[in-house]
């Protein structure tokens, strides 16, 4: 039911036993307790004789330590079991997450992730705790008394025959009536969740367009929801307390009647009675916290199917046993490729690409929104695999290249640019773990970041907010492109990331590359022909295909669509 | 019943060990609780007394029972009558009865107070948080302030629905117990206080130590959560530098650390139960040698069945005792996440003085008058007095600074005329952002004035000034929802055709027709089922249906293709005619048609002028235009 899960408590085997050895021995000598207390009252206090009290007191008393010492030994055990267990579970999600590829996260949205990570653990955590403490304890703790309440009196014990099985189906139907709202709690909690996260994330948005009443209306919506339907199910629940109380109180009662007939028939003494009525609410409030395991683990059957989700999801990606790890230069083959992100031949992204691109040469990509050219170079680093043909980087197919040298090999800067808390050193060192302050700089340079960075108080040191917010787009993306030259790739891949730079600092950085990086093969996308002028090849995308490639000269004299681009740019230009 | 925890995104309870209570967040929320549900109130601390007091009672029918009816009816043999004893049966039941209802009515009712005060408290809190300013969500992360309503609400309701009412059913028990203990024998009850006494001061130790491994754990959790969110959100990153490996080693560290104080935690706080169990038979031997010495010794006032009586309250009294130690710490805590919802809904929220509406205008009537529908045309209502909105916005020696000390704007003066076209233009961080941000007061400036119409924007109404700007962002935000949704944001009473119609002008209509759903297709809220371009798309389309008197442009079309960028900049045009514009842009080719171009550096004008005249000048303009001539 739960393979992938039940594989985390693996490690965990002996504080599991343990565990359950301590509840067990607990549980005797919880039992056996009333047993001696009924001695107590009946040798000692009815036989008036101190000498009977005190020596059933003082083994009352030995039994009651031993009883405290399994007590806090399965606590230490069932605490380092379940929280060990925990432990696991997390170290093996994220570790499972860091191995997907793009297609797994795609599908997998990374909020969600996260709540699994968290909320989801923490919840089977308490569960796991549960199992190994209460679902241990109480069915041993409901058959202990019950075999005591049976040799004390048998007949009277019939009481219970009727008393459980009556709580049990009351519990039953209880439970059956409120787990599917709390399911649809959970959902109803997510939706709270994502309305506050968007009003927080959008907050410019919201102010902009003046809609507070509007969101305060969607809030108030699911807010009202949650308020009914949580209602609903704990009121639901809030009757397990007259059902336990009912029976225990009536169990109570027909026990004390028909005790009073036995005790004057002299088949049974007082004490005896005491502990019987004892036994009485330990058999209930055993059945009672069972009850209270299961509730806790139907509503944690959610949790646990989500983690299992992500534990068997395979990642796409995968190298194979003999992957090839040096990368020769940065040719580049692409051999009638086609590509979809959905895996369907009726929805390709990228149809029949075929391209040839000598190492050490600059390519530009145009084309409009969504024709594919993110898609294109994303097959570079094999961060999404071709659907059919092949991609070949310096003669070898890429699926034949260890996924870390081919990755080390072609450096990317996207779109969007993540920067992670800490350092500006620290976040360059992405590229290179073991590059000098001077190579920092020398990248640094390049991308025409070192200016503002030394103009910073800490330079290199200066702090990185969480998503690199205390630093305005332009000088993120060239952040982001410092980063990737220290990788020293052999093809360097620029996804339209100097959109928020000025043109005249792009044109730097467009130079700078030129000279400082000559063996590396540049791919550009961009917007403007501006930006792509003088490279060597500039390939024209157009709904997943190719429209033409060729120099700017040469498109500009046989591709229609290219000198309608260049002059409309050209007539701004001229223009201004 | 407790209902699983659910904890969001972001940091928990941060601080002290969390023993001491805090009584004035607590005097607080119980305003909160109390005011509204007064009488239900009444009726539940009623019915916690009913129910404790049933079940001492309970307790006590064992001694009438042995005492009234078992002793003497041994002694009277096998003739004994049970009329009496059913007589008194029938009595407890009743007084069960009566514990049962008042148990179920407290419960019914406490759910009914918990859940709507929390309720009530998620509302105020998002309400409150919707007029709070930028500044706020400037200073906190994101995680940290949804914590809020997830982490923070979840510990108030566990605190409101069981907790206290549980603290007080204990409370109550335990008194009505001790009466009925006094009333049996004063000496035994002085053996219960002494071990009661040692029984209290062991459970505060361990809950202490307990506690503050809890506190630890909590803080762990909010920098796992954080480094993970991190991670997570940034994973395309991790790909491409192939950094999975070192992003591992730094998990498991935070992982080790939780693992460390969550089992402190917890193996104290396991602690707690058995302990006391043991000290609950502690003190049975004790009560049954003190109770046996007196009752054979002593004076004859305790008989057997009192002993026994008292052996039974023994071990009630101490289930509720473990009970009120156990809610007391998760009260603690739960006071704490009450304190961070308090300082939420204690933030200043934005100041607005301002009592100047914005009305709509008939078009073609050119005196001052109020009209109720959207013509396009608007105005200014002071008092009784309309003037007609011409769209003219006057920066005079602005100074502003987000934060004290570090000034981002220096003696800005600009005057964007009606109808006309101003560009902005200067490198990244030179202030374009800032002015944009400060003529809709999402911030407040420092010295100098702005005036709207010759109006000083602070004595117009916010939520006119700012539906009147329509404002353009880098950073897109859209929201879950569909397509249609996202558009008809820009003015919510928009019909199908007009959203539609935008959209064809912001030429966002192809591309969206050819999402598999159209119009109705589902949004993520991150927005990651588009690309940037067609999130700026969506973003134009939503400012056209908007339709406001003056609109800014921030970097709004980077991220596009000049081809789409030039049918966009059309329609943009037509759109712009009796609206004032003030775009910024890097691009040379977005703002060569403006009328003004104001260059900035470093947070002041430093050249301003039409193109030709700059060019002329051959200042910072020339040399930012002509930067991209150079490498032709």
């Amino acid at each position: 039911m739960i393979p992938a899960l039940r594989k985390q408590a693996v490690g965990n085997r002996l504080p599991t036993f343990l565990t359950i050895l301590f509840v067990l021995l607990e549980v005797a000598m919880d039992v056996t307790i009333p047993y001696l207390m009924a001695n107590l009252l009946d040798r000692g206090i009815s036989g008036a004789s101190m000498s009977e009290i005190i020596f059933w007191g003082a083994i009352l008393l030995l039994c009651s330590f031993v009883a405290l010492a399994f007590g806090i030994l399965s606590g230490h055990f069932a605490a380092r079991a379940s929280t060990g267990f925990a432990r696991n579970v997390r170290k093996s999600l994220y570790h499972k997450i860091q191995e997907f590829s793009f297609a797994n996260l795609d599908r997998l949205p990374s909020s969600s992730l996260v709540t699994r990570l968290t909320t989801d653990v923490t919840n089977v955590q308490m569960a796991y705790q549960m199992l190994t403490r209460i679902a241990v304890r109480s069915p041993a703790m409901l058959f202990f008394s019950f075999f005591m309440a049976y040799t004390i009196n048998a007949s009277l014990s019939l009481v219970f025959l009727v008393a459980i099985p009556t709580l049990a189906l009351g519990l039953f139907l209880l439970i059956r009536a409120a787990y599917p709202i709390f399911t649809k709690v959970f959902k109803t909690y997510d939706r709270l969740n994502t309305v506050v996260q968007e009003n927080i994330r959008s907050i410019r948005v919201v102010k902009s367009f003046v809609r507070e009443e509007h969101e305060i209306e969607k809030f108030n919506g699911v807010n009202t929801e949650i308020y009914k339907q949580f209602s609903k199910a704990e009121k639901i629940i809030a009757f397990n307390s007259p059902l336990m109380q009912g029976t225990m109180y009536i169990s109570i009662l027909v026990i004390s009647y028909i005790g009073a007939k036995l005790i004057t028939s002299s088949s049974m003494t007082t004490g005896q009675l005491m502990s019987f009525i004892t036994y009485t609410s330990q058999i209930l409030m055993s059945l009672m916290f069972l009850s209270m395991v299961v509730v806790m683990l139907t509503i944690s059957r959610a949790a646990i199917q989500r983690i299992e989700e992500v534990l068997r999801e395979e990642s796409d990606i995968t190298e194979k046993a003999d992957a090839v790890t040096t990368v020769k230069d940065g040719s580049i083959i692409f051999d009638d490729v086609s590509f979809s992100y959905t895996n369907h031949a009726d929805k390709l992204n990228l149809e029949g690409i075929t391209l040839d691109i000598p190492s050490g040469s600059t390519v530009g990509i145009l084309g409009p929104t969504g024709s594919g050219k993110s898609s294109l170079v994303q097959l570079l680093a094999r961060l999404y695999d071709v659907y059919s043909g092949s991609v070949k980087i310096g003669g070898v197919d890429v699926r034949d290249y260890s996924i870390k040298s081919l990755r080390d090999s072609v450096g990317v800067v996207l779109q969007k640019n993540t920067l992670f808390s800490g350092t500006v050193a620290e976040n360059l060192r992405w590229g290179n773990e073991d590059a000098s302050q001077e190579e920092l700089i020398r990248v640094a340079k390049i991308a025409q970041a070192h200016p503002f960075i030394n103009e910073l108080e800490e330079k290199y040191d200066s702090v990185v907010e969480q998503g690199g917010t205390n630093f305005s787009g332009g000088q993120r993306q060239r952040l982001a492109i410092a980063r990737a030259l220290l990788k020293r790739p052999k093809i360097l891949i620029l996804d339209d990331s100097t959109s928020a730079v000025d043109t005249k600092t792009e044109a730097s950085i467009r130079a700078a590359l030129k000279n400082e990086l000559k063996e590396t093969t540049k791919i550009v996308i961009a917007q403007r022909i501006s930006s792509v002028i003088d490279a060597d090849q500039i390939i024209m995308l157009e709904n997943g295909k190719i429209h033409a490639v060729g120099s700017h000269e040469t498109l500009l004299g046989s591709c229609a669509r290219y000198q309608e681009m260049y002059a409309s740019q050209m007539r701004k230009e001229e223009r201004a | 019943m407790r209902g699983p925890g659910m904890h969001g995104g972001g940091g928990g309870p941060k601080g002290r060990v969390p023993v001491k209570l805090d009584f004035g967040t607590f005097r607080r929320l119980l305003a909160y609780i109390f005011v509204p549900y007064k009488v239900r109130f009444v009726i539940v601390v009623i019915a916690i007394l009913l129910s404790s007091v049933a079940g001492v009672a309970g307790s006590l029918f064992l001694k009438v029972l042995i005492d009234d009816h078992i002793t003497p009816m041994v002694a009277q043999g096998s003739g004994a009558s049970f009329a009496p004893l059913l007589r008194a049966i029938g009595v407890m039941a009743s007084i069960y009865l009566v514990g049962i209802v008042s148990t179920l009515l407290y419960n019914l009712l406490m759910i009914e107070i918990a859940q709507g005060s929390l309720k009530s408290i998620r509302l105020k809190m998002f309400i409150h948080m919707q007029s709070l300013p930028l500044s706020y969500f400037d200073r906190r992360s994101h995680g940290d302030v949804m914590s809020l309503y997830t982490n923070d609400v979840d510990t108030l309701r566990q605190m409101v629905t069981q907790s206290l009412p549980h603290f007080v059913n204990s409370a109550a028990t335990v008194s009505a117990i001790f009466l009925a203990m006094i009333f049996s024998s004063w000496q035994l009850t002085l053996v219960i206080l002494l071990t009661l006494s040692i029984a209290l001061r062991l459970s505060t130790m361990v809950t202490g130590k307990s506690g503050s491994y809890f506190m630890k754990q909590q803080q762990v959790l909010g920098k796992t959560n954080g480094f993970i969110e991190e991670m997570i959100h940034g994973q395309k990153v991790i790909k491409v530098f192939t950094y999975e490996e070192k992003a591992k080693a730094r998990f498991d560290e935070l992982n080790e650390e939780l693992y460390s104080s969550a089992f402190n935690a917890h193996r104290f706080a396991n602690i707690l139960m058995p302990m006391m169990g043991n000290i609950g038979y502690i003190q049975y031997v004790l009560v049954a040698i003190v109770g046996g010495l007196l009752a054979i010794h002593g004076t004859g006032a305790i008989t057997l069945g009192t002993i026994a009586v008292f052996l039974q309250l023994s071990r009630n009294i101490n289930r509720p005792i473990t009970q009120m130690a156990n809610q007391l710490n998760s009260v603690a805590m739960a006071l704490a996440g009450t304190k961070r919802i308090f300082d939420l809904l204690d933030q200043e929220s934005e100041s607005d003085e301002g009592l100047i509406r914005l009305v709509n205008m008939c078009k073609d009537n050119p005196d001052s008058v109020q009209v109720e529908k959207q013509t396009g045309c608007w105005g200014w209502k002071d008092g009784e007095k309309i003037t007609r909105l011409r769209g003219v916005v006057k920066l005079e020696h602005v100074d502003f600074s987000y934060v004290e000390g570090k000034q981002v704007l220096h003696d800005v003066t600009l005057t964007a005329d009606a109808g006309k076209k101003i560009a902005l233009v200067g490198a990244t961080g030179a202030g374009k952002t800032t002015i944009t941000n400060l003529i809709n007061r999402f911030y407040d400036i420092d010295g100098g004035t702005i005036h709207y119409d010759g109006i000083p924007i602070r004595r117009i109404r916010k939520a006119d000034l700012r539906r009147s700007l329509g404002v353009v962002l880098q950073e897109v935000s859209l929201f879950s929802g569909t397509v249609m949704e996202n558009i008809r944001y820009g003015r919510l009473n928009a019909t199908d055709e007009e959203v539609i119609e935008a959209a064809k002008l912001a030429n966002a209509d192809y591309f969206i027709s050819h999402l598999p759903e159209g119009y109705q297709t589902e949004l993520r809220g991150d927005g990651s089922s588009l690309s940037q371009g067609q999130r700026q798309m969506i973003s134009i389309a939503r400012a056209i249906v908007a339709d406001p008197p003056v609109l800014v442009l921030d970097e709004a079309t980077s991220s596009i293709d000049t081809h789409t960028e030039e049918i966009v900049q059309k329609g943009m045009d037509a759109l712009m005619e009796g609206r004032t514009v003030l775009v910024i842009a890097h691009r040379l080719s977005t703002i060569h048609n403006s009328d003004l171009i104001i260059v900035l550096e470093n947070g002041s004008i430093i050249e301003s002028g039409t193109h030709d005249e700059l060019i002329a000048r051959q200042g910072q303009y020339w040399r930012l235009y002509t930067g991209v001539f150079e490498l032709e």
